[in-house]
């Protein structure tokens, strides 16, 4: 019901430039403690942004409130609004599926269902219906195929499809959680701290995914890692104690921080 | 200064390395505690095998001479005490026993399902307590009781509804015994929707999944061995119980036609005929080769339950 208006949105902003995601005086309380104070954001359609900050400064709270899956928890109260493509995500009228189609999301721990792996790729699509009506043999393996390829994983497991994926290995996981997203067309991708359950070889095999898919997707992604905020991402964003300190181009951060708080942070002086 | 030297020059009494050998309480406390966790431990193994025993040595002269493998498991006569013609039949027994565990598992495994899922996936902090807590009071209560609810409301309950001339029937007995039986179904399907991990669940909820979707299609697929299991068990349970079959089935030796019909089952006739038996008589023997195929038949339940089960601990 709102799908068709985040896309046309997103068709007649014509992409680059405009805001995906616009936040409002975001303020959010794990019952009495807030972890998010007035959080005002603008992030850019179809660009890497990194949100960056010491443990426990929001970051994995706000990249969770924006497909609203901290509402898990019973206890979060959330004021104040999240625009994605000037829709209100927490407005009466929208439905919580829809949002999650729309916004996908990539875990820390990469978390593939204990079915095979083209099940998992197909898994979100037919929840979402789309694999109701009785679809040909040959259109599923289209979309598994497809999603599978824009990972870099076909050529890896396309000849065990239909295998557990909990058997795969780490890196393999993850890139197996960004597939199963594609499918049904999402338009942000958030992914919360993606590489740090993988070894070197699979941080920089995920990091070079997410960098191919730059463009397609807006993507939003929470890192420690420094380096990695830097070299993969294009919009940085520094929060520290619930509050947006500072957002900006990933390299104007790294090179010449605005705030002192930044810089502190970025020489390793905490965190 | 004189005190430092006096340290130096005589450290602790050289007597340590000689006691190496030395045994205090504590090690003969470990070997006692050693030895009776032992026992504890392989006396399960010990009581199968002595009961198994007890009950083939009962049962094995009418194994060696009266038994006929056709009569006994393909006559529906149970007829032991017959003057001119005395046959030993249990498959109307076993069509009791049978029927009455089907039933009771129709009856069980919606209300056990069901609750189970509640418990798990909807229910919070004190309903589930509570609930949890309610469960494990009902899967108590003694099956005297049950049978007693059998014979005294439910038989009157069924004449009246149905409109037919005996209400300790099939109908009756598989009630009592779905009720008996789903409590403790109840549980171990609880601890195995208990068991899926958390993150299966919000890897759905993410994609958007609704709570039913995320039950129907991750969390029970997940599960499905754990509550294939409890199934099972149930099953065993109807296999072995005795006394409520006994006061709510009729008691008659019936092939059943319907569940209106009364039939009796294996269990409930060991219960019934064994005290009125002569100890060593052909009778007494033929009612231990029915404990003996009892025996047989909850071990192989239980045993293919319990596999299972550990198959997903693993998997």
């Amino acid at each position: 019901m709102h799908e068709p208006i985040m896309n046309e949105t997103r068709a007649a902003n014509g992409g680059n430039g405009h805001d995906a995601i616009f936040t409002r005086d975001l303020n959010l309380w794990y019952g009495d403690f807030q972890a998010l104070f007035d959080v005002n954001l603008a992030i850019k359609d179809g660009m890497i942004t990194s949100l960056i900050g010491p443990s426990g400064c929001g970051k994995t709270t706000f990249l969770r409130s924006i497909n609203r899956i901290n509402e898990r928890l019973g206890y979060v109260r959330t004021e104040g609004s999240i625009l994605v493509f000037d829709t209100d995500i927490y407005g009466g009228e929208v439905e919580l599926a829809q949002v999650r189609k729309q916004i996908g999301m990539v875990f820390q721990r990469p978390n593939p269902l204990p079915i095979s792996i083209s099940d998992n790729v197909l898994f979100g699509f037919q929840l979402h219906g789309e694999g109701r009506t009785r679809m040909h043999k040959s259109e599923k393996e289209e979309i598994v195929e497809a999603a599978l390829k824009q990972v870099l994983l076909w050529d890896t497991v396309k000849d065990r499809l239909d295998s557990k994926a909990t058997e795969l290995s780490l890196e393999e996981q993850q890139k197996l959680c960004i597939a199963r997203l594609l499918p049904v067309k999402p338009t942000i991708l958030l992914m919360d701290e993606p590489c740090s359950a993988l070894d070197p070889k699979g941080t920089e095999a995920v990091e070079e995914l997410i960098w191919e898919l730059r463009g397609d997707y807006t993507i939003v992604i929470v890192t420690h890692n420094m380096a990695q905020a830097r070299r993969a991402s294009e919009e940085c964003i520094f929060m520290l104690m619930g509050k947006v300190v500072e957002h900006t181009a990933t390299e104007d951060m790294f090179v010449t921080p605005a705030k002192k708080e930044t810089a502190d942070y970025i020489e390793g002086r905490y965190g | 200064m004189a005190d430092t030297t006096r340290t130096v020059a005589e450290p602790i009494p050289t007597a340590a390395p000689a006691a190496f050998d030395r045994r205090d309480a504590d090690w003969y406390l470990d070997k006692a505690v050693q030895v009776l966790v032992f026992i504890g431990g392989i006396s399960a193994i010990i009581f199968i095998i002595g009961i198994f025993v007890f009950v083939t040595r009962e049962g094995f002269g009418f194994l060696l001479e009266g038994f006929s493998f056709g009569e006994f498991f393909g006559s529906p006569r149970w007829k032991p005490t017959s003057e001119y013609n005395t046959t030993y039949g249990i498959l109307a027994l076993v069509a009791g026993t049978a029927s009455v565990t089907g039933l009771a598992m129709i009856v069980a495994i919606p209300f056990s399902l069901g609750a189970a899922i509640y418990i798990a996936e909807f229910a919070t902090g004190k309903t589930r307590e509570i609930l949890k807590v309610l469960v494990e009071l009902l899967a108590a209560i003694p099956s005297v009781v049950w049978g007693f609810i059998g014979l005294t409301i439910m038989n009157p309950l069924i004449i009246e509804l149905f409109d037919v001339p005996v209400g300790l029937n099939v109908l009756n007995a598989g009630v009592i015994l779905g009720l008996m039986a789903a409590p403790i179904m109840t549980s171990i399907a609880e601890d195995a929707l208990k068991a899926v991990p958390d993150r299966y669940r919000e890897a759905a909820e993410a994609m958007g999944a609704t709570r039913w979707q995320v039950i129907y299609r991750v969390v029970l697929p997940a599960a499905k061995n754990g509550l294939l299991g409890a199934v099972l068990l149930g099953v065993g349970r109807g296999f072995g119980e005795t006394m409520a079959v006994l006061m709510a089935s009729g008691h008659a030796v019936n092939l059943p036609d319907s569940i209106f019909d009364s039939v009796r089952a294996l269990t409930a006739t060991i219960a019934a005929e064994l005290g009125e038996t002569a100890v060593g008589s052909e009778h007494y023997q033929a009612l231990f080769t029915i404990g003996i195929f009892l025996f047989i038949i909850t071990f192989l339940i239980n045993l293919t339950a319990d596999l299972i089960v550990r198959g997903i601990r693993k998997g």
